[in-house]
């Protein structure tokens, strides 16, 4: 599998001479000659030719649900890894034959697994998966009611008379002038 | 005070169980992506042989025998890395080891059985990713432990080793190979 190379393909060392700037102007020329060099062998989804919009449409939509299984936060739209337009290419061989989208959906799942998807099929094995969230708001908002009920149903603390005096006596003088009749 | 006890080792508990878990999914490797053909009927497939162009060999070579199909490429360097182990294999074990070249061109794939050994019973070419797609193939080196059914047992994904053959493999093959 062709690896990217994500080492720089040159490093600028600190400002030391100023012929030093011409000469990494020439390195940009030959950076830029690379790129153009690996555009030109990217591959792209322009081989793929379509019978009709809605078609080029299903076609960029599955390819985008599905995974790429080598560079795994790629969809199989955007990798450029060599599995990916394999995978490509047998996904649009499936269109042509007018294959469903749950026909190859399944197509891939049988054969490389859930990982495939980005969005994981409901089925006993991901319940965990998609219903554990609200399971878990469940219990802890159950646990919150409980707790706050019981909190409730606590008697409040007693006061003694001598606590309830200087109760008093504090709220009079915290009690704003003109509502003291 | 039993109650507040309990209040307080509930979520303790909780909270270890959920770390016990995130711990445990450190040591998982996303790459390794579990194959659904485990359990299931090995794809069927017909393609070239790697040493006679033209002549083609069908999956019912993987009747009647429990085998290894250990998808490899000349470009791969885990291939290389595993390709002493799959010698020894062959020389020190009766299984039947099936070659299956992927995504490579023929000439640099016999160059390298002939710098390093031909460690295959058989070899089979795929060059287009053809079958390789049906086996769920998304890289080499991978290795498939077929029953003598045709039923694909285990899936090794990555380079064996001695260590992978003896804990791994070598159990499953025990496992499947008809007694006697």
């Amino acid at each position: 599998m062709p690896h990217t190379n994500t080492e720089p393909l040159f490093s600028m060392s600190s400002n030391h001479l100023i012929g030093k700037t011409l000469r990494s102007a020439a390195r940009v020329g030959v950076l830029a000659s690379a790129l153009v060099c690996a555009g030109a062998a990217a591959y792209t989804l322009q081989e793929f030719t379509f019978d009709n919009p809605a078609q080029e449409r299903t076609f960029r939509d599955l390819t985008s649900k599905l995974r790429c299984l080598v560079c795994q936060n790629e969809s199989l739209a955007g990798s450029q890894a060599d599995l990916a337009q394999d995978l490509r290419k047998e996904v649009y061989g499936m269109l042509r034959e007018g294959k469903s989208q749950d026909e190859i959906i399944t197509f891939l799942v049988d054969r490389y697994g859930d990982f495939v998807l980005y969005q994981p099929q409901i089925k006993p094995s991901t319940y965990l998966l998609w219903f554990g969230p609200f399971v878990l708001i469940g219990v802890g908002g159950w646990l919150l009611l409980r707790a706050l009920q019981a909190k409730k149903g606590e008697p409040e603390p007693e006061t003694n008379a001598a606590e309830s005096a200087r109760l008093h006596q504090l709220l009079a003088a915290a009690e704003p002038p003109d509502q003291a009749k | 005070m039993a109650r507040s006890t309990t209040s307080y080792l509930v979520p303790l508990g909780l909270f270890l169980a959920l770390a016990a878990l995130l711990f445990y999914g450190l040591s998982l490797d996303p790459r390794k992506v579990p194959s659904p053909l485990v359990g299931k009927t090995a794809p069927a497939f017909t393609l070239e042989s790697l040493e006679e162009p033209g002549k083609l060999i069908s999956s019912d070579i993987l009747k009647g025998r429990v085998s290894l199909v250990n998808v490899w490429a000349s470009w791969c360097p885990s291939c290389r890395q595993e390709h002493g182990e799959l010698v020894r294999i062959a020389r020190d074990s009766d299984v039947q080891l099936i070659g299956f070249n992927w995504k490579d061109e023929r000439p640099a794939a016999l160059e390298m059985l002939r710098r390093f050994g031909d460690p295959y019973t058989l070899s089979v070419f795929d060059p287009d990713n053809q079958a390789g797609i049906d086996w769920g193939v998304y890289g080499a080196p991978e290795t498939f432990v077929i029953d003598a059914e045709g039923i694909i047992r285990h899936k090794r994904i990555g380079p064996i080793d001695a260590k992978v053959w003896a804990q791994e493999i070598l159990p499953v093959i025990q496992q499947f190979s008809p007694k006697g």
